[in-house]
């Protein structure tokens, strides 16, 4: 138990997969326009984590060294393609306003990274605290991204106007710019905390 | 398509919705190998050979195969094993007959098959409803695009590297910055139309 929670810490916090390993940049930064839209793509990315983390496990002693990246990527593209379908079918909105991002879960970094580097070595049990873990720290990373660029670049929260009529949002900072601009700032916080707290 | 359309179609993957800096497709080698401007302009060009051959197959099966026979929802399974295997197929064939190339791109080829550009731009020539011969050049020009990102943005970092900045910005979030004054540079591109 001590290690499971030792592990979701790692993923949120001190190993988090996009503040600390620096992969998946692409979702990260092109669906967190909004926090709806960031919390959608985390959560997604977090369900085909855990289950491709579980299969792999499962079939880690199956599947040839030389074809791994194949098979990892097959049964990645299998979970993405489930939950594409299930989210044109139950959320359409989000569906659409994520777009391409959704199929494009497959190429995601932290997925195949995930796959390779711990699900191909570890017992189920311990694969599915891992995608959890992960995902989970995804999910954070997007959250934090999204709150801020939707405050600052709409004015709003989940589409609800935070201030006056007379605020003049910085459209800036939903457009790209704002994306890598945002990015940057809150690496090096984060940089910064865990520099203070390693000292 | 006319020839002028086929050129705005060019015109647009490179400029005005380049495909890093606009579309956030292919983020990871962007970010990931633009140290140098040397391997930059290798893993451009390796990306442009594969993503405009890509474009091609996977517009042929999709047509072909997936349609044909009703299989449409098995679009993002069959596209990345086309493209995971022309990955293959290109690296195996380089190492037999171009040696010297081979050497140059080597550790970047692999790579190519998580960069989500390909995959991006198969399945964008689905949704646009582009015919054989405009999947093929938007293929090659948002990887024109994509290999003008990175070795300018490389060219950018590798002057950053001796610049001074706050310690915690070091490394990473200085080269974010530096992307985001490139993507607002290419912002605007926005107001050109030619039509």
């Amino acid at each position: 138990m001590k290690n499971f929670l030792r592990q979701l810490y790692e993923g949120l916090f001190t190993n988090n997969p996009v503040l600390v390993q620096l992969i998946g940049m692409c979702p990260t930064l092109a669906t967190t326009t909004s926090l709806e839209n960031g919390f959608g793509m985390g959560m997604a990315a977090t369900a085909v984590l855990i289950c491709s983390n579980v299969v792999i496990s499962l079939l880690r002693k199956l599947i040839p060294s030389k074809v791994r990246i194949a098979a990892y990527i097959t049964i990645i593209a299998g979970f993405v393609t489930a939950v594409d379908l299930l989210m044109q079918a139950y959320l359409p909105d989000l569906s659409k306003s994520l777009g391409l991002f959704i199929p494009l879960i497959v190429v995601n970094c932290i997925i195949l990274a995930r796959a390779e580097a711990f699900a191909s070595k570890n017992k189920v049990i311990p694969s599915l605290v891992d995608g959890l873990a992960m995902g989970l720290g995804f999910t954070f990373a997007l959250c934090i991204l999204s709150t801020i660029r939707e405050i600052l670049g709409a004015g709003t929260l989940l589409g609800h106007p935070l201030f006056g009529d007379n605020f003049q949002p910085a459209i800036m900072m939903i457009l790209p710019a704002g994306g890598f601009l945002t990015l940057g700032f809150v690496i090096a916080l984060f940089q910064k905390i865990l520099k203070k707290k390693g000292a | 398509m006319s020839f002028t359309e086929l050129f705005s179609l060019a015109l647009g993957a490179i400029l005005l919705e380049n495909f890093v800096l606009v579309k956030f497709l292919g983020c990871c080698p962007f970010l990931g190998v633009s140290k140098k401007t040397e391997t930059a302009l290798g893993m451009g060009l390796a990306v442009m050979f594969v993503m405009t051959v890509a474009s091609a197959v996977t517009y042929l099966v999709n047509k072909y195969i997936l349609l044909t026979f009703d299989l449409g929802y098995m679009q993002t399974v069959a596209f990345i094993l086309i493209i995971a295997s022309l990955v293959q197929f290109v690296e195996m064939f380089l190492m037999k007959s171009m040696p010297s190339l081979y050497q140059a791109l080597g550790i970047y080829l692999p790579l190519i098959t998580t960069n989500c550009a390909v995959l991006g731009v198969a399945l964008l020539n689905v949704q646009n409803n582009l015919n054989f011969i405009g999947s093929v050049v938007y293929g090659f020009s948002a990887a024109a695009g994509f290999t003008l990102a990175i070795v300018l943005f490389a060219s950018v970092r590798e002057r950053l590297e001796f610049s001074e900045c706050p310690p915690s910005f070091e490394g990473f979030p200085i080269a974010l910055v530096s992307a985001s004054l490139l993507a607002m540079a290419f912002m605007g591109f926005q107001g050109l139309k030619i039509f």
